[in-house]
């Protein structure tokens, strides 16, 4: 291949293969000034991809509110951090990884996990809890299964040898992710507020070295991938999927908080989408400077690389350090001890170019400014979708008989075997883990505990994209207040389909102005997030899922709240009111109405009053119980509370919009009665309706109704790994 | 005086902190030790945590065996000293030849974290002195913990009383369903649940604070070792 050095000819068909549009050439060629060489070329289509320039969705970000009293840093480094207070703060950030974990479903979602860990870690972070959240197709498409298998792998291969518990997360299927499953990764870290690294240069003469993995073939022009379509063919792209090394990762992530602990670093960013390309001008642009990179010090993992390929590839477990002259010993003994390659590979430069040499010939040569800041930006058009049908009337003679069928829902049922195979309690920090509301997790040495939970809703979503992502944040603050935490900050991977589409941009700037709206309300900021766009296979689009990830902060003794009935004797209660929104349900969808009606509105103040008292109640230790109510509305959380194996007799009945409705505001508690008193104090304002009480282990119903706890339990238990085992039966037979 | 316990930190252990802060807990000393230090540094015990030692790669446990202080370990532990391996710890103690039997992916071929019920049994150790007999809810974490031995060593554990933990439902198709094992003197143990993660009963519970109470016993009960590489 050519080395890039001389001056290539650049054709129609290369502007085109490396993702750039006629137009956005052109524009190229206007800011150069020139025509660029290969390497240059190469360097724009991946500084301008969807991936890394956000060009289509940035005008709509910024109507986000991003900044708030705890914000320390909002979108636009690595990570977003929040004050924790005591010299204490959150780092933290969700990404997306979807088209490589379609691609190739183990290394995709490993190197997801890998990517998000090395965000939070840049920033001094030591990372201390992950989070996914999933989306795949129907059960029944020939794909779903291997992609689960390969996906759930490749998080745990990952995340376990990294030793970071993963405490949360959420999967769900529809027929739109046939063709584009989703993964987003969450981690958040612990970092000394006044400890904060950030991704810049500092002044000319600095030095520039690279740390970590070598730099291999593998990952090139993945960014670009990533903001495509897939159409046939798609698995050709697999070598643009990154291969992961945990281990590697695991001793870069001692090596740098080791380093972290002196005073060397100037700016340090890791390399992950477009790599040493992106993450150098990055650096270059925030510190205002130029920057010179001998591409032939670069470690290698393979003969015969050239500069092309150095500057795009996406090997991971690499960073860039930027530091005084003079500390280079240091950088030097502490990458050493921890057996990882080290390089100093160049400097900053006071002509703001970004430059690059091979064995001294230059072989690109961009000002910085061209790449960060003249990247296209699109008000592309918008238009609102055809209007979906009604909720039809639905014809269901025994609502409360449908339970065990909802308990069975893939959207419901229990994914313990999922999560069983991520290791939850490294770090002896987890309180609550997976399969709760939000996990909780300690802070050791302080009286503060994180909590953690992410959610999309697409079905809600698609029917209305400004109510139902304002749902969904009203819906992470009240899984949080469950666990008796005051939600600190937001992250978003915004995951939909072609922007280029009016319909798709018009989903994503209502699913925009949604979330500022509810997030305003709830006095929650949105700190980091990411954009998935092209989301789509053959022209069919993904339900537009804006994936969100919220962190809460609870300061006390360690709360004693569960979102299982621990025991016989305990009060039931309704907190919030009956509900009747079937739209969007998963009710609904057993029937086949699952594109149909309106999502449940939010009442803000309700939302509020609600969380205020949950918070109430569990640090004045009146409840035992707090579960908040969503998929499945009432009657799905009421049998949730009892698979501990504790039942009870509770008078709910009544339709199926009272039993299975999804409105928002509301949340079950359980509590000793003898605590009645103080607990009807503390629920002032909020709607109170007693159910029942809990005990033996039937689940009574309306006098109507009698299932045996056990009998439930196995259905919610096991149908999720009956499908997927049923699957290496069929594949067997077929093999 | 207090007792000092050495937790070796190997490239990719995981649980080296999780281990100190333990033993912190229980009013023992906790020494950090890199595993390229030539010598250990004079200890009481010498505890091998879970993680996954250079990747996993090769073999768990495979290459952490050829670390430099893990000369002067095996040398600690022919002396009598306590050495107790969690997880990759186990694993290492295997391979290097300090306990019997070696660990197969489990049988579900999956990563597994949760709880499993073990009964403490087998001759006494330092690490479980007052304990045998008793019931333990312990979480497990591992992908390769499925214990097997030839019929004529199990039958020599078995026979010598050197199962020291018994799953009782057991999580990945070990033989016999052996959880840990100790040496024929009883002073090296190893096992794949971690005691160290239930110490506290906000997280997770305490059903593994006997542990590491009759390893601080036991520090007391006898004279300190001095660590052989130290003083000779």
């Amino acid at each position: 291949m050519n080395p890039g050095n001389e001056q290539d000819t650049i054709t129609d068909e290369m502007v085109q293969k490396h993702g750039l549009s006629p137009e956005e050439y052109q524009r190229l060629l206007g800011v150069l000034g020139r025509e660029p060489t290969f390497v240059e070329l190469g360097v724009f289509s991946v500084m301008w991809s969807e991936h890394c320039s956000y060009k289509s969705s940035r005008i709509h970000l910024g109507r986000l509110p991003t900044t708030g009293p705890r914000v320390l840093i909002g979108p636009g480094e690595n990570a977003g951090v929040v004050d924790l207070g005591d010299g204490l703060a959150a780092c933290f950030k969700m990404e997306s990884h979807n088209h490589p974990s379609y691609i190739e479903p183990y290394q995709g979602a490993a190197t997801g996990v890998g990517g998000i860990l090395r965000d939070v870690f840049t920033m001094g972070a030591r990372p201390v809890a992950l989070m996914d959240s999933l989306r795949f197709g129907r059960l029944d498409h020939p794909k779903t299964r291997g992609l689960v298998r390969g996906v759930v792998a490749g998080i745990a291969g990952y995340g376990n040898c990294m030793g970071v518990p993963t405490v949360a997360g959420e999967t769900r299927f529809d027929r739109s992710y046939d063709g584009n499953c989703l993964v987003n990764a969450f981690c958040c870290g612990i970092v000394a507020s006044d400890r904060i690294f950030l991704g810049t240069t500092g002044a000319p003469g600095n030095k520039v070295f690279y740390v970590g993995a070598g730099t291999g073939r593998d990952g090139i022009h993945g960014a670009t991938m990533a903001s495509t379509e897939f159409g046939e063919g798609s698995e050709e792209k697999r070598p643009t999927v990154q291969v992961g090394d945990p281990f590697q990762e695991k001793l870069l992530l001692e090596a740098c908080l080791e380093l972290m602990q002196g005073t060397a670093i100037v700016g340090i960013q890791d390399m992950g989408a477009a790599g040493l390309t992106s993450s150098s001008v990055e650096m270059a642009g925030r510190g205002g400077r130029g920057l010179l990179l001998r591409l032939d010090l670069v470690p290698m993992r393979e003969t015969g690389m050239v500069p092309y390929e150095l500057l795009l590839s996406e090997s991971q477990e690499r960073m860039l350090i930027v530091i005084e002259p003079g500390r280079e010993q240091e950088v030097f003994d502490v990458f050493r001890k921890w057996d990882l390659s080290v390089a100093e590979i160049g400097e900053v430069t006071d002509d703001g170019v970004w430059r690059c040499t091979w064995h001294g010939e230059e072989v690109a040569a961009i000002p910085v400014a061209v790449l960060t800041d003249s990247a296209p930006k699109y008000d592309r058009p918008q238009q609102a979708p055809a209007a979906l049908p009604g909720l039809p009337e639905i014809v269901d003679p025994d609502p409360v008989g449908r339970l065990p069928a909802m308990l069975a829902d893939p959207d419901i049922s229990d994914k313990q075997w999922i999560w069983r195979q991520y290791d939850h309690q490294v770090g002896t920090d987890t309180v609550v883990g997976p399969g709760a509301d939000a996990a909780l997790v300690r802070i050791k040495g302080t009286r503060k505990y994180l909590a953690y939970v992410c959610d999309s809703n697409g079905r809600h979503v698609v029917l209305d994209p400004f109510v139902g992502t304002a749902g969904q944040v009203a819906e992470c603050a009240r899984n949080l207040a469950c666990v008796g935490a005051t939600p600190v900050g937001l992250s978003d991977c915004m995951n939909f389909g072609n922007p280029r589409k009016p319909e798709i941009m018009w989903q994503f700037a209502r699913s925009v102005d949604g979330m500022a709206e509810a997030c305003r309300a709830l006095g929650v900021p949105v700190i980091s997030g990411n954009v998935s766009l092209y989301n789509e296979t053959d022209g069919v689009g993904i339900l537009p899922t804006p994936g969100l990830a919220m962190v809460g902060l609870y300061e006390g003794p360690p709360p004693r709240v569960a979102g299982r009935f621990p025991r016989g004797g305990l009060t039931v209660a309704l907190l919030g009111g009956v509900g009747r929104s079937l739209g969007g349900s998963v009710y609904a969808r057993q029937f086949g109405f699952d594109r149909h009606g309106s999502p449940p509105l939010v009442d803000y103040a309700a939302e509020v009053a609600l969380h205020d008292a949950l918070r109430a109640l569990i640090g004045a230790g009146a409840v035992e119980v707090a579960h908040d109510l969503s998929d499945g509305g009432l009657l799905v959380a009421l049998a949730e509370c009892c698979m501990e194996g504790v039942g009870g007799i509770f008078n709910v009945g009544g339709d199926a919009g009272a039993l299975y409705g999804e409105d928002h505001g509301r949340a079950l508690i359980a509590f000793a009665p003898e605590h009645a008193v103080q607990v009807r104090a503390l629920t002032e304002g909020v709607s109170f309706r007693e159910l029942g009480h809990t005990g033996g282990d039937v689940l009574r119903l309306a006098d109507t109704h009698g299932y045996a706890v056990a009998e439930l339990q196995a259905v919610w238990r096991n149908s999720f790994p009956e499908w997927l085992n049923a699957g290496a039966v069929a594949t067997l037979a077929t093999a | 005086m207090t007792a000092r316990v050495a937790v070796i930190t190997f490239p990719g252990s995981n649980c080296d902190a999780d281990l100190r802060h333990a033993v912190g807990l229980f009013g023992m000393q906790a020494v950090a030790v890199w595993h390229k230090d030539s010598t250990l540094p004079a200890v009481d015990a010498v505890l091998l945590p879970g993680g996954f030692s250079y990747g996993d790669y090769l073999r768990c446990g495979a290459i952490a065996r050829f670390s430099p202080v893990m000369v002067d370990v095996v040398r600690f532990a022919g002396r009598g000293g306590p050495v107790l391996g969690v997880c990759n710890g186990f694993q290492i103690l295997t391979e290097c030849g300090l306990v019997p039997g070696v660990l197969l992916r489990n049988s579900g071929l999956t990563f597994q974290c949760r709880d499993v019920n073990l009964r403490v049994e087998g001759k006494p150790t330092p690490f479980t002195g007052g304990l045998v007999g008793a019931t333990l809810r312990l979480p497990i974490a591992h992908a390769e913990g499925n214990w097997f031995a030839d019929a004529e060593t199990l039958a020599r554990v078995e026979g010598e009383g050197q199962v020291i933990f018994r799953y009782l439902g057991n999580p990945n198709g070990s033989v016999h369903d052996i959880a840990g094992v100790s040496n024929s003197a009883g002073n090296v143990v190893g096992l794949m649940p971690h005691p160290e993660r239930y110490v506290e009963a906000d997280v997770g519970g305490t059903d593994g604070a006997g542990v590491f109470r009759s390893l601080s016993a036991s520090c007391f009960g006898a004279l300190p070792l001095k660590a052989p590489g130290a003083t000779a």
